[in-house]
């Protein structure tokens, strides 16, 4: 993996539009699948940093973006047929200071479909492929800006987070992610899925890049209005913290023997470990589902093939044309979704699913808050096991359950990181070290010392 | 249970046209999913719902005058443009 330090080092003696096509070469000649589009300005971006021209925090730093977030004439496709041909005519809020900042954005990269999948296996554009091994998924949904780090394609990337989706990747790919806070990051210019669930976040090779790249894009921005309206300072601080393991979030023996290992690790470093239950969660995975569905149903009704994306020839009747633009345009997994989506919003369903699944988020909400008084930072194994086989999860049920220990936290609008710990069978193994609202310094500082007393072993071994 | 009149009415509602062999595949799909939902049947009915999680309430800006996209950067999208407009399905049959 590249990291910052170690990209800035060689852009002491070398020029940054060199290292920029080597960087493309290798993409070019990759297995991963982890890019739906590569950037014609990147070199040119780079060429300005070569003149001195490029200034900021990411000057000359080739940064990967998920293609469900919004970039100016370069084509987003949210990995879906019915956004095959969309180039927006705007930048998100991330995009806008990722460029303020002196980042060369290095491309698109490959999802599942409008971010609905834990394995980007229900990609138009094809699976991306796990660089710790072929046969094997990057996770999902941001699964190709997981890949791009672990194999060597970006410095760093943005991933969008709905119930998991940098977290899982990250996890599966050996690689440090985090959702922040619901609100710290702006979502305007993120293609919407389920908003009230969604953040963009970033995603790299280690703790002290994670941070860089979070700094960069939490702020304020009035064009979303659940901003929280502030940004984010990373300042160190050593703290002793009382950390509590969440008794049902648990994992495959191979991925609990790692897990444990880093509980004893957390203790020899003077931090104190204890067991904390929570009891809503038995309810949470079906409560995020119908909360995630409801709102694509809503979210995704704009895709009507008249404004932009996948069109038909003829302009038939409204009812007909709709209808066979979105059977063309969107793949069965978004269809699933949107329909069950609907069913969930109809008249007399309402009370059964919907209204009772957002009590569920109360629950899940005070849960949280009564552990938050007993302990400083929760965790838990990110994912439930190693990254899975191409093919393995057939049926859409089984692929939901995968993300039974990520969705709690997007309920609760909480942040939360995944840290590489190791390996089991060869494949990586992510923490989950979650915090209270707005206590990202607090988990970073906590994720910055793991990272720094980790015997890392293969953990970081040249793939 | 979910029938095939239900899997038509959800498409339907949703604006999505779905082949015989769809039909099939979602009533399946639809039940085993909706089966693991009713676990939401346990919840105690006497809790305030969620609907979000900020401590936001009617968030306004200023209602200034801003700039919009230009007309020709917007048109570059849809695929069936007319005299400077997008040109849309018969709404009335």
């Amino acid at each position: 993996m590249i990291s910052v330090t170690e990209w800035r080092e060689r852009l002491e003696s070398e020029r940054c539009s060199d290292m920029l096509s080597e960087l493309l070469e290798r993409i070019g000649e990759s297995k991963l699948n982890a890019y739906v589009t590569l950037s014609e300005d990147a070199i040119k971006t780079a060429e300005l940093y070569d003149r001195e021209e490029l200034k900021g925090k990411l000057a000359g730093i080739p940064v990967a973006v998920k293609d469900c977030i919004t970039t100016r004439d370069l084509k987003t496709t949210c990995s879906s047929r019915i956004l095959h041909n969309y180039i927006p005519p705007f930048d998100a809020h991330v995009v806008e200071r990722l460029r303020e900042e002196g980042a060369i954005i290095i491309g698109k990269t490959n999802m599942d479909e409008f971010a609905m999948g834990t394995t980007t296996e229900t990609s138009y554009f094809g699976v991306v492929r796990n660089p710790h091994d072929l046969e094997r998924v990057a996770g999902g949904s941001s699964g190709g800006s997981g890949a791009v780090i672990a194999g060597d394609e970006a410095v760093l990337s943005l991933g969008s987070d709905t119930g998991g989706s940098i977290r899982c990747p990250a996890s599966f790919c050996g690689v440090v992610g985090l959702k922040g806070t619901y609100g710290l990051v702006s979502r305007y210019g993120l293609i919407p899925y389920a908003n009230s669930l969604e953040q963009i976040g970033p995603m790299a090779s280690n703790v002290h890049d994670l941070i860089l790249l979070f700094e960069v894009v939490a702020g304020k921005d009035e064009r979303d209005s659940t901003n929280a309206g502030r940004g984010f300072r990373f300042e160190k601080k050593e703290k002793r913290l009382r950390v509590g393991i969440i008794k049902e979030m648990t994992a495959k023996d191979d991925v609990m023997t790692k897990f444990n290992e880093s509980v004893e690790l957390i203790e020899s470093l003077g931090h104190s470990a204890g067991e904390v239950s929570m009891k809503s969660f038995k309810y949470a995975l079906a409560a995020y589902y119908v909360i995630a569905m409801s709102e694509a149903s809503s979210n995704l009704a704009r895709y009507d093939g008249v404004r932009y994306g996948h069109a038909l020839d003829q302009l038939d009747s409204w009812t007909r044309y709709f209808s066979r633009v979105r059977a063309e345009g969107f793949g069965d997994e978004v269809k699933r979704r949107i329909m069950l989506g609907s069913y969930a919003l109809s008249a007399g369903y309402f009370g059964k699913y919907y209204l009772k699944a957002l009590k569920v988020r109360t629950l899940v909400k005070n849960d949280f808050q009564r552990a938050f008084k007993d302990y400083d930072v929760l965790i838990s194994p990110t994912m439930p096991s190693t990254a899975f086989r191409i093919g393995e999860l057939a049926d859409p049920l089984t692929m939901y359950k995968m993300d039974v220990n990520t969705v709690p936290i997007n309920l609760a609008g909480i942040p939360a990181l995944s840290l590489p710990i190791g390996f089991a069978n060869s494949l990586p193994v992510g923490l989950q070290v979650m915090g209270d609202y707005f206590s990202e310094n607090l988990i970073l500082n906590f994720a910055l010392e793991i990272e720094e007393n980790l015997d890392r072993g293969e953990a970081f071994k040249q793939i | 249970m979910i029938t095939e009149k239900d899997v038509l009415h959800i498409a339907d509602l949703a604006k999505i046209e779905i082949s015989e062999e769809e039909v099939q595949k979602f009533k399946e799909d639809f039940q085993s999913i909706l089966d693991y939902f009713n676990i939401l049947d346990e919840v105690e009915e006497n809790v305030e719902p969620s609907f979000q999680v900020l401590p936001l309430t009617n968030v306004f800006r200023k209602d200034e005058v801003k700039e919009s996209l230009p007309r020709e950067d917007v048109l570059r999208n849809p695929k069936h443009v007319e005299d400077g407009y997008i040109k849309g399905p018969r709404v009335v049959e």
